[in-house]
């Protein structure tokens, strides 16, 4: 969410429950428009929040004029490393809550020594850090949306805020397809012909939710009458995002534990 | 868009071919020229609508090009006698339109031009006055004039294609002067309306004008021609590109946004839009609507509730009060806390709780939280009722036991001709009573503030146990089925009610000492059972520091019973029969439970935590503590609360200011789990017969061993016929091998 409305947002977005106390707010607006002015941002989300075990991270993204180049992530208001473990997939459970706890985890690896070929238990330590990294990109990429229309793309290829965007219709904003992936386009290339046509390829170059897999994994309401409507992602639970129809009013956030929920399959 | 802006280009171009004429009359032109000139442009510059005089973009430029041409025709040529003044002849004929033209180039924010334009319209009517005044043509006037000449004579060829190709549009100007309510515009038409009356002397002075020549006579129908081109309707839609582009800079003009040119393209389909939505309005925003008025509705009976309560109210005055929690309070704590619904949503649930209590006799009455659905969420409310007003329920039958019963002894009879299943469901264990156990509370759910209450049914020890085993997600509807294997006996509103159960019994916690055990007398059978079931509030309780709650847990207890492995709080022994039963099936159950082999003698007693243990004896689940204590604020430790967040039932919290404290659940009700879930296996399948060697399958001999079963009977039992008789039949058998 952004940054300067963080206030209102937070109320749209209390339907969860998760939110922040008094002290946390007052202390993220201030800090997050500090954090703006010495890094330059042209705008800084709040991203949300990862429950640990003894502290929480409350992390923060700045996007640069372009919207989907990639972002920097802060958290504690720290630049995290740039560099992307995907071995962290293998680390489960809570986080701790300390960036420099190290998990150690024992993996089985083939190694060749001459002609042998044997198995030895080789004990990778990750870092705290790193799968917290890691963690969010996953997060990003898989549950981050936008709705259709908020962003445009001009013809020179960069990603812009679309400031005459007024909210989706009431009978849209129930659709999954009027809601996009806040990433890079994986899918589409593969939509039919026929879908192609229809597309507006100013609003359009975004993967929409509908084709998600698996189906269902979106829980899609309409809270306070139709005056609200929020998407909860049921694959990383934890993930709300708002919009109020007919206003310009949108945003994610994520609060909670950092896992993936992948039972998701037997829970529908 | 590219063709209309090829066709401005051209206009542009023989607008800049027309400038460059009049700048090189202009060049020719006495230095007089420069200054009324000046004194225009000076003018304008003072001129508070200086909003039309700044450089706008370029690019709206050639769009407004054509509007800001219609500004001056009206304005008619006095004392035109120059060579340069072909083009007043056609301006001769100033129709009314004219004049309110002008008030449409105010719009466009245009090309320097404008600049000639500009000063042109905010002019003093007086200096135009004055101008005009002097038809003939004075050396002194004859720049001013050429400049206003040279500056509009292109907006005079303009003014005349619009003239001349449209003039039905003009009426068009006049919505257009509607939308310029700026006071600014104002004063500029109030300023134009002076000219118009000036224009009035002006066309006498026309006809004097001189003739036209060809070469303007080509531009201007060249102009007329892109004109003719914009006004054209389109065929698909009825809009033209002319009345777009107005309509475009209208809104512009009106919102004033920052960086116009970069969203110009949005505003250009916003304006499409608003074209096409006006006729659907009634019909669409209906439907879209209701919902929001039906909650708007329900909603405000909730406010409206308090008034509707007659002379009972007084005297249940007393006990809903103590009935009703205070519900804003605690979520003020659970604010601090992190953790809440939103003041809003809060107090519409306080309302709403307010509305139970009042319907139903209830004793003691809490907001026990929200759970998430796919569809709908669900608000939970716990209760209790007062005591012997409860509402019956409908006694279910234990049928399972006595059917099996029956169907053992008809098989029985037919033992001869059928195997007997040996198969015996276990004894389904009774439900709580209420009041005691899981059933302690009963709860009521509501999607939403303002939607009726439901009551949800009571809880049974094989709803937990399968509870335990399965994992999904609620759908918001209280009739849904549950799919799932094991298969859940009950439908949603059972699987919710068990999740509750469970959810009270893991995470509902108070401080050490709050609570107390009652009486301690005579209740040593109870204890050595089940534990104590009741407790008190302690009315010595003395508050404990907020930093002790944090920093140990035992300082936190349950409240709520542990709920067995069986199912229930309280052990009950499925062998316990009643005593006639076991009289007349005691050797039926000795038989099939030798048989079988499976049923213990007895049933091992579950043993659970007792009441008010401390929470210091939760268990990890694989290196996580059970609980996470925080203060609620490190900034002011003074006034902060201790928070409790439970690792193992994700939503569950729990928060005490030393003195009161509160348990509440938000979240999806779901067990947190670091490995994944794995279903159940199904159970092996049964044995349908006894393996006995009537039904045993064998394998037919093979040819050696039959042949060695001859040798062996030969040997023994030789001249007898029986022998004979068995070698016939062996060769019977050898024949059929």
């Amino acid at each position: 969410m952004d940054a300067e409305s963080l206030l209102l947002s937070l109320e749209l977005a209390s339907g969860s429950g998760q939110g922040l106390s008094p002290d946390r707010r007052a202390s993220l607006l201030t800090s997050l428009t500090l954090v703006k002015r010495d890094y330059r941002f042209d705008r800084v989300l709040f991203w949300g929040r990862i429950l640990g075990l003894v502290a929480d991270y409350y992390i923060a993204q700045g996007l640069s004029e372009d919207q989907l180049a990639p972002r920097k992530t802060l958290y504690r208001w720290r630049r995290r490393p740039e560099e992307m473990a995907t071995q962290t997939s293998v680390v489960k459970g809570r986080f701790m809550g300390d960036p420099s706890h190290e998990y150690e985890h024992t993996e089985v690896q083939k190694v060749n020594e001459g002609e042998k070929v044997f198995e030895e238990e080789v004990v990778v330590q990750i870092k705290e850090e790193t799968r917290l990294v890691s963690v969010i990109d996953q997060i990003d990429k898989a549950v981050a949306i936008v709705p259709r229309g908020a962003l445009f793309k001009t013809p020179f290829g960069s990603i812009n805020v679309n400031r005459t965007f007024e909210g989706l219709s009431l009978s849209e904003a129930k659709k999954l397809s009027s809601y996009f992936h806040f990433k890079e386009p994986v899918e589409l290339k593969n939509k039919t012909l026929l879908e192609k046509a229809d597309m507006d390829p100013s609003l359009d170059f975004m993967d929409s939710l509908e084709h998600d897999i698996p189906k269902g994994s979106w829980s899609i309401q309409m809270e306070r009458g139709n005056a609200l409507v929020v998407l909860r992602s049921l694959l990383w639970p934890g993930l709300t995002f708002y919009h109020t129809p007919r206003t310009k009013n949108y945003g994610y956030i994520y609060v909670g534990t950092g896992e993936k929920n992948i039972d998701l399959p037997f829970m529908l | 868009m590219p063709s209309s802006f090829r066709n401005f280009f051209l206009l542009t171009h023989f607008m800049e071919d027309s400038t460059t004429l009049k700048q090189e009359k202009e060049n020719q032109e006495l230095v007089e020229a420069g200054q009324p000139w000046e004194e225009m442009v000076t003018a304008s510059s003072q001129d508070p609508e200086s909003g039309l005089s700044e450089p706008p973009e370029v690019e709206q430029g050639p769009e407004a090009g054509p509007q800001t041409r219609s500004s001056p025709p009206g304005i008619p040529q006095s004392g035109a006698s120059t060579p340069v003044d072909d083009l007043t002849g056609p301006g001769a004929s100033t129709p009314p339109s004219p004049p309110q033209e002008p008030s449409t180039s105010l719009s466009p924010l245009a090309l320097a031009r404008q600049d000639f334009m500009a000063p042109w319209q905010s002019n003093k009517t007086t200096s135009v006055i004055s101008e005009a005044g002097t038809p003939p043509s004075d050396h002194l006037e004859q720049p001013s004039d050429k400049g206003e000449s040279t500056s509009h004579q292109t907006c005079q060829s303009e003014g005349n294609t619009f003239q001349l190709s449209q003039q039905t549009k003009c009426h068009l100007y006049g919505p257009r002067d509607v939308s310029y309510n700026n006071s600014k515009e104002k004063e500029l038409r109030f300023a134009i309306s002076q000219e118009k009356d000036s224009n009035s002397n002006y066309d006498l002075d026309q006809p004097e004008s001189g003739a036209s020549e060809m070469a303007p006579n080509m531009l201007e129908i060249a102009i007329q021609n892109a004109k003719a081109y914009l006004l054209k309707a389109s065929s698909k839609s009825g809009l033209n590109l002319y009345d777009h582009l107005s309509e475009m800079l209208t809104k512009v003009l009106d919102t004033r946004p920052e960086n116009p040119v970069d969203i110009i393209e949005n505003i250009s389909q916003d304006v499409k839009m608003a074209h096409f939505s006006k006729k659907l309005d009634t019909l669409q925003n209906e439907n879209e609507m209701l919902p929001t008025y039906e909650i708007a509705e329900k909603q405000k009976a909730l406010f409206l509730q308090g008034n509707l309560e007659g002379a009972d109210q007084e005297l249940e005055d007393e006990i809903t009060e103590h009935a009703l929690p205070n519900v804003m309070e605690s979520a003020f704590y659970f604010e601090q806390a992190g953790v809440g619904l939103g003041t809003d949503e809060t107090y519409r649930i306080f309302l709403a709780l307010k509305q139970l209590t009042d319907t139903h006799p209830i004793q003691k009455c809490r907001f026990w939280g929200k759970i998430l659905g796919l569809e709908m969420n669900y608000i939970v409310a716990e209760v209790e009722f007062r005591e012997g007003e409860d509402e019956e329920e409908v006694e279910e039958e234990d049928v399972p036991e006595e059917r099996d019963n029956g169907d053992s002894e008809a098989d029985e009879a037919d033992e001869d001709e059928l195997p007997r299943s040996f198969y015996k469901a276990p004894q389904a264990i009774p439900k709580e009573e209420s009041r005691t156990g899981a059933n302690k509370y009963v709860y009521f759910v509501c999607n939403e503030p303002g939607r009726p209450w439901v009551k949800l049914p009571a809880v049974t020890p094989a709803q937990i146990v399968i509870a335990r085993k399965i994992k999904k997600f609620f759908t918001g509807r209280l009739d849904t089925p549950i799919v799932s294997y094991p298969p859940f006996p009950g439908n949603e509103s059972n699987y919710l009610r068990a999740q509750i159960a469970r959810i009270s019994a893991g995470t509902h916690v108070s401080p050490l000492g709050f609570y107390h055990f009652g009486e301690e007398e005579g209740e040593e059978e109870e204890e050595i059972e089940g534990g104590r079931d009741s407790f008190e509030e302690n009315p010595d309780f003395e508050g404990i520091q907020v930093t002790d709650l944090v920093e140990s847990l035992s300082n936190w207890v349950h409240h709520v019973q542990h709920i067995l492995p069986q199912g229930r709080c309280n052990w009950f022994n499925p062998i316990q029969k009643s005593e006639e039963e076991e009289e007349e099936e005691e050797e039926e159950d000795e038989e099939k439970e030798d048989e079988k082999g499976e049923e213990p003698d007895y049933a091992e007693q579950e043993v659970g935590p007792p009441l008010l243990t401390p929470i210091s004896e939760d268990l990890e689940i694989q290196n996580t503590p059970p609980w996470t204590t925080r203060l609620s604020s490190n900034l002011i430790p003074q006034y902060a609360i201790a928070v409790l967040r439970s690792n193992l039932w994700p939503g569950a919290y729990a928060f005490s200011n030393g003195k009161k404290f509160e348990n509440f659940y938000i979240g999806w009700g779901h067990k947190y789990s670091p490995d994944s879930y794995t279903p159940p296996v199904p159970p092996p399948a049964y044995h349908e017969y006894p393996s006995g060697p009537e039904i045993t399958e064998m394998d037919d001999p093979s040819v050696e061993e039959e042949q060695a079963f001859r040798a062996a009977q030969e040997a023994t039992v030789n001249p007898t016929e029986e022998n004979e008789e068995t070698e016939e039949d062996e060769d019977e058998e050898d024949d059929y091998d």
